[in-house]
């Protein structure tokens, strides 16, 4: 019988050589007269093993990371087809304590199973929930949504059930479900792990959001930055429309639900929902007033729901488990789990999926080991790049979306960027208004403008200019920008500047604070 | 190989009917000539039934679509903060030097375009860089050199 041998397709452990990897491994085998089955399976999300090989054996999946392909010959002379001892061997997979301690719901399947394979994906646990969401009416659907108490994980924290419920009730001759996946944020990834890890969870998701809604037909909206995605996503729709989940008729049921994928072309912007709708419609991605909410009035003027990825792909979960399961994770009106991804300047980055409550402290030592450096770790910017940045003090605050807010920080989508105390803070705030002054879509004045004149105040800063007053002129600008802006990109970006400049003013050549 | 006018008229008929074909539309032109041809502007305005100056505004809106021929390889490189709290701004100081171009550039031997981007997505293994549908990753300036020699020789599109 064929050994079995994973190495990941994902683009990060391709990015460090896992296809060169997957290839030598065949053709020392080749050469060997060993008959072994490679399976291009989803990241383990511990970049740090990347390329993270492993090996089926009686007592479980073995892992040996991480292996460069001139590795591969001593791998096969240690035997490790069958486990044997190696430098690289890291024992059970399942037993590496980043991994085991995490509590994987969305990504269950994520690194376990070959990605495009639908017999692996119905032998792990997929599908069940659609054949659920089947028998149900939508309004029972959109209940069981609601029990979960899931919120949107692309940032924002909306709770899902009550956007799907608005759409339900809204009467229209067509609805859309929409999957933002235009994963924007420095410092995150999970998105793009789950689709080329587990495409058809986040498939199985939108097929059900479109049960739930009575729309028939999805657009899942991806970045142009992940080509992989760009594969990944398209062969599983093809095979799950051969497979007869998708069309006329999805599982039979008589329901018809159609997907397509669409592909960005490099605008940050367009991951706001209301930009993503006109880029879908083939227009300038630029941000539409709300109201109306997309809900109501959103791609083509139809109803709506616009979800991000990981939102989608934990929809299958609560279906199969059932909401209370969901919602028996988490703390206060965070409920189930969130995707911490690790990233920037830390020995372990990776992926964390727990429930909510972690401190920044247990993800950033625990999990994540310290800065990769090895010199103190002095902030993290926690929620992409407009996102707050946090000084080492606050780090035992939990991960909980009300607590970050309490402390003017905020959890978004889970990625954190931890820098070392070689960062200079101004020059992050500095970089926090140029990238809103590139990204900027343009329709309002306060992120246009705003961000231009938020980059030439900070220059006047550092060269040390007026200080005082350009920092009061600083703090105006932000307000202007955060309370006058149409979306989150003008409104947000103050937070980035305004934090380094609370919390490290000795970088703007200011006296500490105490 | 058939005329510019009529690859991108058999692109637009390939994507007319479909409900916001300006994007397909124009990345499909863009994989073909490596940019959107000035011609394109009027012949999918016409397909689409839309004003030139509606598809002139999508095109400089989005960072992908260029109007000029590229080098025969773009490399691209991350300025995201992941990226930079790893040496992403070294390496970016160092590609422009190496190759003698600024961002948006194209070398004078016309073999790499250099183009910045925000997010590869591969925030574990910063600071990263993309060339073609590749994305590497851990990038230093000895394999970014190393990348670039590599290229060089390359004859690409």
């Amino acid at each position: 019988m064929n050994i079995k041998v994973y190495v990941p397709c994902d683009t990060t452990a391709a990015s460090v050589g896992a296809d060169r990897v997957a290839e030598k491994i065949a053709a020392e085998a080749k050469q060997r007269g060993l008959a072994v089955q490679i399976i291009r399976n989803g990241s383990r999300g511990m970049f740090w093993l990347e390329p993270l090989v492993e090996v089926a054996t009686e007592q479980g999946r073995i892992a040996y990371g991480p292996v460069r392909p001139a590795d591969i010959q001593s791998l096969f002379e240690a035997d490790f087809l069958h486990g044997g001892a190696h430098p690289l061997n890291l024992g059970l997979t399942a037993e590496i304590p980043y991994l085991k301690n995490q509590e994987r719901l969305t990504f269950a399947r994520v690194g376990l199973i070959d990605p495009l394979s639908l017999e692996d994906y119905e032998a792990h646990g997929g599908v069940a929930g659609l054949r659920k969401a089947i028998a149900l009416e939508p309004n029972q659907i959109v209940t069981a949504i609601k029990d979960s108490g899931l919120r949107g994980r692309g940032g924002a924290a909306f709770p899902t059930g009550i956007k799907w419920q608005t759409v339900l009730d809204t009467t229209a001759d067509q609805k859309y479900i929409v999957c933002n996946a235009d994963e924007g944020d420095s410092g995150t990834f999970a998105d793009r792990m789950l689709m080329e890890g587990d495409p058809y969870c986040l498939i199985e998701g939108m097929i059900i959001a479109g049960l739930a809604v009575n729309a028939t037909m999805g657009y899942i909206y991806l970045r142009s930055e992940y080509p992989r995605c760009w594969k990944t996503l398209n062969a599983a729709i093809e095979r799950a429309r051969a497979a007869g989940w998708l069309g006329d008729s999805v599982l039979g049921s008589g329901r018809r639900f159609e997907l397509e994928v669409r592909l960005g072309a490099g605008s940050y912007i367009c991951g706001e929902e209301t930009a993503l709708l006109e880029s879908l419609e083939g227009k300038r991605g630029e941000v539409r007033a709300k109201p109306p909410l997309p809900a109501i009035s959103g791609l083509f003027g139809k109803p709506t729901v616009v979800n991000n990825v990981i939102t989608l792909a934990s929809v299958p979960i609560v279906l199969s488990c059932g909401a209370a399961f969901y919602s028996d994770y988490g703390l206060g009106r965070s409920r189930g789990t969130l995707t911490i991804q690790l990233a920037g300047n830390i020995k372990h980055a990776g992926l964390i999926e727990k429930a909510f409550g972690l401190t920044l402290r247990e993800v950033l030592f625990d999990y994540g080991g310290g800065s990769a450096s090895g010199r103190p770790i002095r902030a993290v910017q926690a929620g992409g790049p407009l996102g707050a940045y946090v000084p080492a003090k606050d780090f035992d605050m939990a991960f909980d979306y009300e607590a970050f807010m309490q402390r003017g920080a905020m959890v978004g989508h889970g990625g954190i960027v931890v820098f070392d105390d070689t960062v200079n803070m101004l020059k992050m705030a500095r970089f926090a208004m140029e990238f809103c002054a590139e990204e900027s879509c343009g329709k309002c004045t306060p992120c246009r403008i705003g961000s231009v004149r938020g980059v030439e105040v900070i220059d006047r800063i550092q060269a040390g200019t007026s200080r005082e007053e350009n920092v009061e002129l600083l703090e105006a600008l932000c307000d202007t920008m955060q309370y006058g802006s149409l979306c989150a990109m003008g409104g947000m970006t103050p937070f980035p500047v305004m934090s380094a400049l609370k919390h490290f003013p000795e970088d703007f050549g200011l006296d500490q604070n105490d | 190989m058939t005329q510019p006018t009529s690859r991108i008229e058999a692109i637009v008929e390939a994507h007319r009917l479909r409900p916001g074909a300006t994007l397909p539309i124009l990345h499909d032109i863009q994989a073909d000539f490596g940019y959107i041809p000035d011609e394109a502007i009027g012949i999918i305005a016409t397909g689409l039934n839309l004003s030139r100056a509606e598809i002139f505004g999508v095109v400089t809106f989005y960072a992908d679509f260029r109007t000029t021929a590229p080098g025969r390889h773009v490399v691209q490189v991350c300025r995201g903060e992941a990226c930079q709290a790893m040496g992403g701004e070294a390496l970016e100081c160092h590609a422009k030097s190496k190759l003698g171009v600024d961002f948006h550039g194209t070398s004078s031997d016309k073999s790499i375009t250099l183009e910045p981007v925000f997010c590869l997505g591969n925030c574990g293994c910063s600071p990263s860089v993309r060339v073609g549908d590749e994305i590497l990753g851990r990038v230093d300036p000895d394999s970014f050199d190393e990348l670039v020699d590599e290229l060089r020789k390359d004859g690409g599109r």
